[in-house]
């Protein structure tokens, strides 16, 4: 049997793609902005919250836009609770800033601006990789963190199905 | 009397009083045999002569006396051809799988140096020669003169390579993988079996995109596998890397791939070798998305070494060429037609 040398690398058949997928929107937004610091309260009770707001078209999340107020607590709290429940490895927060909280510093501590700052940019990058996470999506606690207005520290964990 | 010489004789070899030679092996069709490159185990490359299963080995083996005058007492002469595997963490059980011994001399003395001829007529060498991480797999010539104290023996490496024809049957592989609700492809090789100048056609075709894929490669990756039972070894080595796609694509999109093997150093598919190895080939196709996170599925292809053909002339291969671009495949214009319709 005779056969020839030049190879055959012609590209395999395929469907040409629909238009609306094409120059559509891509099926995976997913942005989150964590911005808008406000120092609340007074003296030692004072505590920050920045507002947390997500615009998106995955269809597992109901809401295709939300916006909530969160504080630094509740961070801890959604990473211990998928660190708990779900198979992923969670991504750092940034520091917890102990030392910043002490007594006899020269500067505003934990409200310094530039430690909030510093803070805001780092819960930004933390909750865009969670939420971006396909083992991390259906988790109900990542659900309500994002979309519920106040995080019920009593509900019962699960799965969120589509 | 007898005695006296007897222990003479053992003080010489002692002293390097006695007689010693040199053995060396010459192939008969040493000129016209070719050489190709092999791997050593210290990864150095060396040039062996090139045999397939069932050629004779033929030669001679030249013996030469050092000392001049002096004689060689022995307890024979004889050459050995050996096909054996070993290894690596159980050096001392070397397993032979061929072993073939042709007598040269009998017991005797040598008082010259001397010529002696062998042939291993259709000498079976059902496996490829192998040199790999945890295991070796050899053919040689050892040519040995039996001596009262010390042997003296000589070895010549070859290289066996094994070749196949084109499989009768070849399907491509096809399948449709994904997370649920967050990526799925439908990824295509055009073969299930390639030889290792071949090239890999094929294609990604994404219908569903909801992560954020920055993007996408095909890795070679080459698994040794040793030991039975309990303690089974693998080695894996990622022979090669290609990114096929770079961006991000959404539903609908095709991405081809063009894959030539013959860059890589590879080895045929090798399958549980006299039940005591195994060096396959798998396939990794990566995506990666936008926070690192890597998606991927492997499949297996097989792997075989063919046989170098009589080259045409350049006009027939251009004619050939030619044929493919002006379309004269009745196959991709009915899939075409098929699509139209749909």
């Amino acid at each position: 049997m005779s056969e020839a040398t030049v190879a055959d690398t012609r590209r395999l058949n395929s469907k040409p793609q629909d238009l609306t997928d094409a120059y559509g929107p891509p099926s995976n937004f997913l942005e989150i902005d964590v911005y808008d610091p406000q120092t609340i309260g007074v003296g030692r009770n004072r505590f920050t919250t920045y507002e947390v707001r997500m615009r998106t078209n995955l269809p597992i999340f109901k809401l295709k836009e939300s916006v909530v107020r969160r504080r630094y607590s509740d961070f801890e709290w959604l990473k211990n609770e998928l660190e708990r429940d779900s198979k992923i490895v969670v991504p750092p927060l940034p520091g917890k800033a102990l030392k910043r909280q002490l007594p006899f510093r020269g500067d505003e501590g934990i409200f310094e601006e530039s430690f909030i700052e510093e803070r805001r940019a780092g819960l930004e990058q933390f909750i865009n990789r969670i939420a971006g996470h396909p083992l991390a999506q259906n988790e109900r606690c990542l659900h309500m963190f994002l979309q519920d207005e106040s995080i019920d520290r009593n509900y019962i964990p699960g799965k969120v199905r589509q | 009397m007898h005695l006296f010489l007897s222990i003479i004789d053992r003080n010489m070899s002692f002293f390097g009083f006695g007689q010693t030679a040199e053995i060396d092996i010459v192939l008969n069709d040493a000129e016209t045999r070719k050489k190709v490159e092999h791997k050593t185990e210290d990864g150095k490359k060396d040039k062996y002569f090139l045999f397939y299963d069932g050629e004779t080995v033929s030669g001679k083996v030249n013996v030469t006396l050092k000392t001049p005058g002096k004689r060689l007492e022995h307890y024979g002469i004889k050459i050995e051809f050996v096909g054996q595997i070993e290894l690596y963490y159980d050096r001392g059980n070397h397993h032979e799988f061929v072993s073939l011994v042709k007598d040269l001399a009998r017991p005797g003395e040598l008082s010259q140096s001397q010529t002696f001829d062998f042939e291993f007529t259709h000498v079976e060498k059902p496996y490829e020669s192998y040199t790999g991480q945890n295991v070796k797999l050899r053919y040689f010539l050892r040519a040995t003169i039996s001596r009262r104290l010390n042997d003296i023996s000589k070895e010549m490496d070859i290289v066996v390579q094994t070749l196949c024809t084109y499989p009768e049957i070849n399907s491509s592989i096809k399948m449709e993988v994904g997370i649920e609700d967050c990526l799925h492809i439908e990824f295509e090789y055009n073969k299930s079996k390639y030889h290792l100048r071949d090239v890999i056609v094929g294609k990604i075709y994404f219908l569903l995109v909801r992560i954020k894929i920055k993007h996408m490669e095909i890795d070679i990756i080459k698994r040794e596998t040793t030991g039975t039972g309990p303690s089974v070894y693998h080695e894996n080595d990622t022979i090669a890397k290609y990114e096929i796609m770079d961006g991000a694509p959404v539903r609908g999109e095709s991405i081809p791939i063009r894959l030539f093997l013959a860059g890589y150093e590879m080895t045929p598919t090798m399958r549980d070798i006299n039940k005591k190895f195994s060096v396959r080939y798998y396939l990794n196709l990566v995506l990666i998305d936008e926070e690192e996170r890597r998606y991927f599925k492997q499949q297996e292809i097989t792997l075989w070494r063919k046989g170098d053909i009589v080259r045409r002339s350049m006009s027939q291969q251009a004619t050939i060429a030619a044929q493919r671009y002006e379309g004269s495949n009745p196959e991709p214009t009915s899939a075409q037609a098929k699509e139209e319709t749909d």
